[in-house]
């Protein structure tokens, strides 16, 4: 059962842990793992743990900027997933796998 | 026009034409070069022309123009600046250079005519006509010394034009080397005159000589000028530097006449008469000089009685003659020793364009064993070489008479000179007439030994036209300096223009010994008839067949043959001073630098390279690698930032 009293004593600091959590998962997943589309979801991971602190300081401080910024945040990201996805199909066409090594492949 | 742009214009004219031809060195229009770099030069002359008009235009005593162009160095007490100082001294070279120069160059285009490079010859000729400028015009020592290298580097060049040569190469790099050496003395000497005068300035040198004379310890000064002595060895060939004279023959042969004949190697003379003031108060260094210039005089005749290359005798004649010209700054004699440097530029020139116009003629042949009878087919080159002999062996009334007998009147009667010197110079005078009487007789007279797939014709017109005016100049060369004893019988009493217009900035020694005008004539007829009997005796020997020349070698036996090969001095050089050096050079290599200073910089490097081993796998090229630093470094800035907080 939930317990809504509870509930209401979720303050700033909550949710910053759980959006610091998120990002560092996020990021951990970027600095460790090869596969390109895994890193893609992380990066995506990342951005939403910001979002999460915009909403949350802007739900706190009683202000729309906030929020307003995670609209562009995801606009961006969407644009970035497209881009990032576009290359990633190239590469797997290329090399039937989509290791994040073949990038280097990309040098002049 | 103002000076300014006038001196300006002296040195741009040559220089541009250096730039003109230096960019287009691959051109073989020998044509353009030549007419460029003829017109270089003679735009040159004119301008040389016109300031020397305005010096004479300037009232006696007072004739000296200094142009400043701009400051060069200004270090504590030391200065050296851009100027330039045109006096009756430097008038006179920039005249011999400009003059003989352009002659010189025009010659160039017709014997150049069928050179590969044409365009670099013509190049390398202008910078040196620039660089000779620097040197007699420099109002201080060390602008001096910029000509001086500069010359010396032409010189280089041009010994070794023909590079492909090997020997002509290292000829080249003889003739440099050599020269270093003396300039290292030279340098010495420019230090050494700044450290006593605390200038460099030839003007306040002068200046300061009457106070350092009063001081009378004259140790420095003796040294400064044994130094600078050893510098003009070196570019003027005298012993013990003048090995690389005669090599440097390997040069074009208008390169010979003009750098190594009539201008460049007088230098040195140059430098001693521009600075007599100061060789004055040394006298160790002037009697040092006189043995120096008569012990070169008498050994290169030695030698240029026996060389059979047309060039080899003309070069060791050169050296003869410039050992002269030493002999007679030696002994205070510094005006003939201006004049002999003049008519001898005069003569020697046309002598080197003369063997030239053979050289060219015979199809590079230079032994004058395979010449003769040349009179019928090359009568202009007979004819002004004839003029050259007579006027180096000192028949008068041709310019060699005048200026040869008076250094060796000055070499009997000048208190710095004395009777040996001046049988040496004698003995040499009678040298000279016999074997530049054997180089006519072999070369142009007696019977042809041409071979028969040579044939010889006379030069085209820009080679003659040179030779000509060379010609009467040798002529008439001589005539601004008639000593007092022959104008006092002249009609008119011309009066000896030379010394006159020299007087305000070189003064003669005095002369105050016993000897009188009758002793003049004695020496000067006995001489003449000394000379006169030896050109005669070289006549019978070569233009008709003799077998006394071959019977004379013969009894003289291994003295003849140190005679034919130069004394052996250069492989005296070779065996007791350039082997040890480079064997010296070569443990030097090994154990110095190999062993010592090649470790040292390796340890330094290892110790680098050490270093950086461990850290170096950190840069791996790996983006992820990159970003994992970039984090961790933040979370420790970070977490130091909010610690601290």
């Amino acid at each position: 059962m939930l317990n809504f009293e509870s509930l209401a004593a979720i303050g700033l600091n909550h949710y910053l842990i759980v959006s610091a959590a998120l990002f560092c998962i996020g990021m951990v997943g970027v600095l460790v793992r090869r596969n390109v589309l895994v890193i893609l979801m992380s990066i995506e991971l990342m951005l939403n743990a910001v979002n999460l602190s915009f909403v949350a300081f802007s739900h706190f401080s009683q202000n729309i900027n906030g929020q307003v910024m995670v609209f562009f945040v995801m606009t961006i990201a969407a644009a970035e997933a497209g881009v990032g996805l576009a290359i990633a199909v190239t590469i797997f066409k290329r090399f039937k796998e989509v290791n994040i090594s073949f990038f280097e492949q990309l040098k002049g | 026009m103002s000076n300014t742009l006038l001196f300006s214009l002296l040195f741009i004219f040559p220089l541009l034409g250096f730039l003109f031809n230096g960019i287009r060195f691959k051109s073989k229009n020998y044509k353009l070069a030549g007419i460029v770099g003829t017109a270089a030069v003679g735009a040159s002359f004119l301008i040389s022309v016109i300031l020397v008009a305005k010096l004479i235009g300037l009232e006696e005593g007072a004739r000296s123009i200094t142009v400043h162009l701009f400051d060069w160095i200004n270090i504590g007490d030391f200065s050296a600046n851009a100027s330039f100082l045109l006096d009756p001294i430097s008038a006179v070279m920039i005249l011999i250079i400009t003059g003989v120069g352009s002659l010189i160059h025009l010659f160039s285009i017709g014997y150049m005519s069928h050179d590969e490079r044409p365009s670099k010859y013509f190049s390398f000729l202008n910078l040196f006509i620039f660089n000779m400028l620097l040197l007699v015009l420099g109002d201080n020592l060390l602008v001096l010394f910029v000509g001086w290298e500069g010359v010396g580097l032409c010189s280089y060049l041009l010994i070794g034009f023909w590079f492909t040569d090997q020997q002509k190469a290292a000829a080249g790099m003889k003739a440099f080397i050599t020269n270093r050496i003396g300039d290292a003395a030279f340098l010495i000497g420019l230090f050494l005159v700044f450290t006593n005068f605390g200038t460099i300035e030839f003007s306040s040198i002068t200046s300061l000589l009457p106070a350092t004379a009063e001081s009378g310890w004259s140790g420095p000064i003796t040294l400064a000028c044994l130094f600078l002595f050893i510098g003009a060895t070196g570019k003027s060939a005298q012993i013990p530097l003048y090995v690389w004279l005669p090599d440097a023959m390997a040069g074009p042969t208008p390169v010979s006449a003009l750098i190594h004949a009539a201008t460049m190697v007088t230098a040195g003379i140059y430098l001693i008469v521009r600075l007599s003031g100061m060789y004055m108060l040394a006298p160790d260094v002037m009697m040092l000089i006189a043995i120096i210039g008569a012990l070169t005089a008498f050994f290169a005749a030695t030698i240029a009685i026996t060389q059979n290359d047309i060039k080899k005798i003309l070069a060791y004649s050169t050296v003869s003659q410039l050992g002269y010209m030493f002999l007679a700054v030696g002994v205070g004699a510094f005006v003939p020793a201006m004049f002999h440097l003049m008519t001898h530029a005069f003569f020697k020139a046309l002598m080197f364009l003369g063997s030239g116009s053979v050289i060219h003629a015979m199809h590079e042949e230079q032994d004058i064993r395979k010449m003769g009878g040349l009179k019928k087919y090359m009568p202009i080159t007979h004819f002004t070489f004839l003029l050259g002999w007579l006027a180096i062996i000192g028949i008068p009334p041709l310019a060699g008479f005048f200026s040869k007998d008076e250094i060796l009147w000055y070499t009997f009667a000048s208190p710095a000179g004395s009777k040996v010197l001046w049988v040496i110079g004698a003995i040499t005078a009678v040298m000279t007439a016999f074997y530049m009487t054997r180089l006519m007789a072999l070369t142009f007279w007696g019977e042809s030994r041409v071979s028969k797939d040579v044939h010889p014709h006379e030069s085209p017109v820009s080679m003659t036209i040179p030779l000509i005016v060379l010609g009467v100049l040798s002529t008439i060369g001589g005539w601004i300096g008639i000593p007092h004893l022959i104008s006092h019988y002249l009609p008119g009493h011309i009066p000896n223009v030379l010394e006159h217009w020299l007087e305000p900035v070189v003064k003669n020694i005095e002369l105050t010994g016993p000897a009188t005008m009758a002793d003049e004539i004695v020496i000067m007829s006995l001489t003449m008839a000394l000379i006169i009997g030896a050109a005669w005796t070289a006549y019978m020997f070569y233009a008709r067949k003799s077998s006394i020349p071959s019977k004379v070698s013969k009894a003289l036996g291994p003295l003849s043959t140190a005679v034919e090969n130069k004394y052996f001095v250069d492989e005296f050089y070779n065996s007791k001073l350039i082997n040890p050096l480079i064997e010296a050079s070569k443990g030097l290599w090994l154990y110095i630098d190999v062993n010592f200073i090649d470790k040292v910089t390796y340890l330094a490097s290892d110790f680098a390279t050490g270093c950086g081993r461990g850290i170096k796998h950190l840069q791996n090229g790996n983006i992820q690698r990159y970003a994992m630093y970039m984090s961790v470094g933040l979370i420790l800035i970070l977490s130091l930032i909010l610690m601290g907080s």
